[in-house]
């Protein structure tokens, strides 16, 4: 069957299951958008290029499937870049497709052209220049495949003009194969048969989950795991959901510069260390040099360039997680539980002690103001932790993170690696869109909203009930708190008071505003910003000066931390 | 740089942007690389990239773990500790007036080196050979003043044994 360009992209799309893809069309992609119309897929026109890529990778982060978007050349390519870095840095999967001009225009400086596979070299797992009509079948296969299999990540395909509006016969490739490219799912038995003999013996175990189990769809092994051998479970910021977090138990929370005393304490002191789908980021280690200086640590991954790369590791495991640890499930079942789980009961108590010395606190009871930790824990309260949350970056993030308890895998979505102010919402309507029957709210600061706001628009033209609940401090509150501990309260441009009403903003484009000033409206407005149908922005009115606590300077040991 | 020389072997998928893609892995990530030459092996589609860096060996182990993730890179051979042969081919361009070409021709001789132009003030000569062993001849050529040099960085290959 002869198909033009911009058919085979379609058809491509279709034959790897894509039902929805987010946009943007512009001259080098126009010819995309005419074919579109006879192909059944659905395309949420977004209002800036980067609310594409994040709506993508919000779709992929709660579905588990490729996000697709679809940007033009040079300006619409550029956009896309902080997108693409950030779904880079968090492994998510995505296809980015991107219009070029004409190969008999490229390098001549032509209207809207811009090197995109130049740029976007560094922060993609692959990136194709499509240069000859016969080869864009098999580069769009190719593209999926790269981006879902092994570690996932971000591809970008960029497709000059006359490669979308040129014939050629549509062959339907089933399968690929790379010669250069093949990723190691299976773990080393002896390996892993050597992780159990330390499961045994430890007396002080803990699991730390990254976003590689999520991933991996493998937090059910995860929790079998941890179940049966009674062992302690803290996670990354990317790893919450991957463990139960209402498990009173065995989960001891975050991880890190803005972890849980707990979790915290009982990393430096444990005597072994699974570390399961983690990458080691700064934020979670502090000092290297003392980060688990006890443990014997264990390292499952899929990716050998995480191995060692941060913190020298005892037993390395290269692997997917969920079959890692299903094999170690497998041999954890035929041993006898009094033999795998040997008393942990000092260790638990230990762990206990220091949850009931230092748990996550505020103070709302005697504050005239809205604590911003209240109104997430209500948020939690009121959706029975059932919502798919994602976050902007910052404060809101951290608390969003530390007092909404994760008990699914991909309820979670935020920029972990990275740090993208303006993820959340676009985010959000795409996860959305992968689930329109279910709760989604982004929770935001008034600095973060401000960054992609303008998706407002495509959540209203889309009829998408996104809730958006700001935690609005008038301050970059994350940059003033820093400011406040270590640059002696010098608040150097991190003021925001002139903000835009965000309630007549809402209205303006068309969605619906409240707005609570007082610690005793906060259930109400809540409540109805969840019940009134359509996209909601509630605004909280917080206590300016509120800081993240726990928190661990930079650099400095995880067990320094400041407490209030 | 701090630590060893290492010598990889790289083979990549021979197209356009694929040595852009090693060089930016080593920049973005801070490595060293000391030399690099590339040419299309016996394989069409295949090029062989020879690449000295220098690093310690944690360093050195996520060089080549980094470079193996590169989707173009076939294979990443380290022959360092290895068995080899390594040679850099150099075209130097050498002062010889008539006091001195005596005295390069019999250089040229000892090091075995070629000389592949010549004019009435200068001999250009051809030498592939190992670093020890160019340093060495660019010292003896010193002296009468080289001109111009150009070099082409090492490459290698593993020694068969017997």
């Amino acid at each position: 069957m002869e198909l033009t360009g911009a058919q085979i992209l379609w058809q491509s799309l279709k034959d790897e299951g894509v039902d929805t893809v987010f946009g943007y069309p512009g001259g080098a992609v126009i010819d995309f958008y005419d074919a579109l119309v006879n192909y059944d897929i659905r395309h949420i026109l977004v209002r800036h290029e980067q609310g594409a890529v994040h709506a993508a990778d919000g779709y992929a982060r709660a579905s588990g499937k490729v996000g697709v978007c679809v940007a033009t050349s040079g300006p619409g390519a550029t956009n896309t870049v902080t997108g693409i870095a950030t779904a880079y840095m968090d492994s998510i999967p995505m296809v980015v497709i991107t219009g070029q001009v004409p190969t008999s225009l490229i390098g001549n400086d032509a209207f809207q052209e811009v090197d995109i596979v130049g740029i976007t070299r560094p922060c993609t797992k692959h990136n194709y220049l499509v240069k000859d009509i016969t080869k864009l079948e098999r580069i769009i296969k190719e593209a999926f495949y790269i981006a879902r299999s092994g570690r996932p990540g971000p591809v970008l395909v960029d497709i000059p003009k006359d490669v979308t509006n040129s014939r050629t016969l549509y062959k339907g490739i089933k399968d690929i194969q790379m010669e250069s490219y093949n990723p190691t799912y299976y773990p080393n038995t002896k390996q892993v048969a050597k992780v159990v003999g330390l499961i045994k013996q430890a007396k002080k175990p803990i699991i730390f989950a990254g976003g590689g189990v999520v991933l991996s769809k493998g937090s059910e092994a995860l929790t079998h795991l941890a179940r049966r051998a009674n062992i302690p479970v803290t996670a990354s910021l990317m790893g919450l959901g991957a463990f139960p977090g209402t498990d009173e138990k065995l989960w001891l929370g975050m991880l890190g510069m803005h972890g849980t005393y707990r979790a915290n304490m009982a990393i430096s002191d444990c005597d072994l260390m699974l570390a399961i789908g983690v990458r080691f980021d700064d934020r979670v280690t502090g000092k290297t040099d003392e980060f688990a200086n006890q443990a014997t640590i264990v390292h499952v991954d899929i990716d050998p360039t995480s191995i060692h790369k941060n913190v020298t590791v005892d037993v390395p495991v290269v692997g997917d997680c969920r079959l890692t640890l299903e094999a170690l499930n497998q041999l954890l079942d035929a041993e006898d539980p009094e033999e795998i789980g040997p008393e942990r009961r000092e260790w638990l108590g230990q762990i206990q002690k220091w949850k009931d010395t230092n748990p996550l606190k505020y103070d709302q009871q005697n504050c005239e103001t809205i604590k911003p930790q209240y109104v997430v824990e209500k948020l939690f309260e009121i959706t029975k932790g059932d919502a798919i949350i994602s976050t902007e970056v910052g404060q809101n993030q951290m608390w969003a993170a530390q007092y909404y308890h994760f008990s699914k895998p991909n309820q979670w979505l935020t920029s972990g690696g990275l740090g993208t102010m303006g993820y959340g919402f676009p985010a959000a309507i795409g996860a959305q869109m992968a689930f329109p029957d279910k709760l989604v709210v982004d929770v935001a600061g008034d600095g973060s909203i401000q960054m992609n706001i303008q998706e407002m628009a495509t959540a209203v033209q889309n009829k998408l009930p996104v809730k958006i609940v700001i935690l609005n401090n008038q301050y970059l509150g994350m940059v003033r708190q820093w400011q406040e501990l270590f640059y002696k309260k010098n608040y150097s441009q991190t003021d925001m008071t002139h903000a835009p009403d965000f309630v007549k903003l809402a209205e303006a484009y068309g969605a619906a505003g409240f707005r609570a000033t007082r610690p005793d409206e906060v259930e109400a407005v809540l409540k109805k910003g969840i019940e009134t149908p359509g996209p909601v922005i509630m605004e909280f009115m917080v206590s300016r000066e509120e800081c993240v606590y726990p928190m661990v300077p930079a650099g400095a040991p995880i067990t320094n931390m400041l407490l209030v | 740089m701090n630590g060893d020389k290492s010598i990889l072997s790289i083979l990549v998928d021979n197209e356009p942007g694929v040595l852009s893609r090693i060089t930016g892995l080593f920049s973005g990530r801070g490595y060293n690389i000391e030399s690099l030459s590339v040419a299309e092996t016996m394989e069409p589609g295949i090029s062989r990239i020879t690449m000295i860096t220098r690093g310690d060996k944690p360093i050195v182990e996520q060089i080549k773990k980094q470079l193996n993730k590169l989707i173009n890179v076939i294979k990443v051979l380290d022959f360092t500790e290895q068995r080899h042969v390594l040679r850099e081919l150099a075209l130097i361009k050498v002062h010889a007036r008539s006091e001195n070409r005596a005295e390069v021709l019999r250089i040229v001789d000892i090091f075995r080196c070629k000389i592949v132009d010549s004019g009435p003030e200068h001999y250009t000569l051809e030498v592939a050979a190992d670093e020890d062993k160019l340093s060495a001849l660019l010292n003896m050529l010193q002296p009468m003043g080289i001109k111009e040099i150009a070099r082409t960085g090492s490459i290698a290959l593993v020694r068969e044994m017997h």
